[in-house]
């Protein structure tokens, strides 16, 4: 028994002294990462549309977001599932025809706040975008895309049978 | 300390192709864990992504967008062995940055 008490105080002393190593480079590591690019992120992240987030309606959060309403057009293309079986993880992708895009925003009506994603489509950049969305419930779900100073929008119903938003 | 992100950019011709996922909670301030209390949210707000120093795709993020979240976009003017740096940063906060290179 007590050579078993042994090898195994012996082995846990080990792993804490191992233990302690990784806390020691996760702690530094940490340490250092959020101060380095920190200056630069600070000035960008100030221009994060926080008020347009915090809309619930959808019509709220684009007028918060560009002053102004979207028209439809055929020249919006919104890929989305007609059914997601899963709301946490809902594929969605746009991409349009129109040139001289600026911005491209993925909205979820139904969702407790309307917006859900804003990309800045800067110079030289393709006007397509994919991302994966969290839906509350059964939505239509609307793609804006901010042309040559227009918006312009596309929307497409998505059922989902089990919600992403709560337990 | 592994990086958050993972990314995958490869140029055709003069287009470049850019995957990235990034590990995230993404926790949207609605869901209850097992003892009833609200998760607080918990999300990255901003993801940046700039190739030689020039800033090429923004990304601003509400809740709404998935746990461990993926982007796909492209962009004109890469070429193959260029930088592509990614930097994130969370409404705590926290921030993560990688660097990779056009393949």
């Amino acid at each position: 028994m007590t050579t078993t008490d042994d090898e195994f105080s012996g082995y846990s002393a080990s792993r804490r002294l191992i233990l302690k190593g990784v806390g020691l480079v996760a702690l530094t590591g940490l340490g250092i990462l959020p101060f380095g690019p920190m200056p630069a992120l600070a000035a960008a992240n100030d221009k994060w549309p926080e008020d347009a987030f915090k809309q619930k309606g959808q019509a709220e959060a684009i007028k918060s977001l560009y002053g102004k309403t979207a028209e439809p057009s055929d020249q919006v293309k919104l890929d989305a599932p007609e059914i997601a079986e899963n709301g946490a993880v809902v594929p969605i992708s746009v991409t349009t025809t129109l040139t001289d895009v600026t911005s491209i925003s993925f909205l979820v009506a139904d969702n407790p706040n309307a917006l859900a994603a804003s990309y800045q489509i800067l110079p030289g950049t393709l006007p397509s975008v994919a991302n994966r969305l969290k839906m509350a419930k059964t939505s239509n779900v609307t793609a804006i895309v901010e042309a040559g100073g227009k918006l312009y929008s596309a929307t497409k119903e998505v059922k989902v049978t089990v919600g992403g938003c709560g337990g | 300390m592994a990086s958050t992100i993972r990314v995958r950019a490869t140029a055709t011709g003069d287009t470049t192709e850019v995957q990235a996922l990034i590990q995230h909670p993404m926790d949207s301030g609605f869901v209850k864990d097992a003892q009833g209390q609200i998760i607080p949210p918990h999300f990255i707000q901003q993801l940046t992504f700039e190739c030689n120093g020039k800033a090429v795709f923004v990304a601003d993020w509400g809740t709404a967008v998935s746990k461990d979240p993926y982007v796909k976009f492209s962009f004109k003017g890469g070429n193959k062995g260029d930088d592509l740096k990614i930097s994130w940063i969370d409404n705590k906060g926290a921030s993560d940055t990688t660097t990779a290179k056009i393949s």
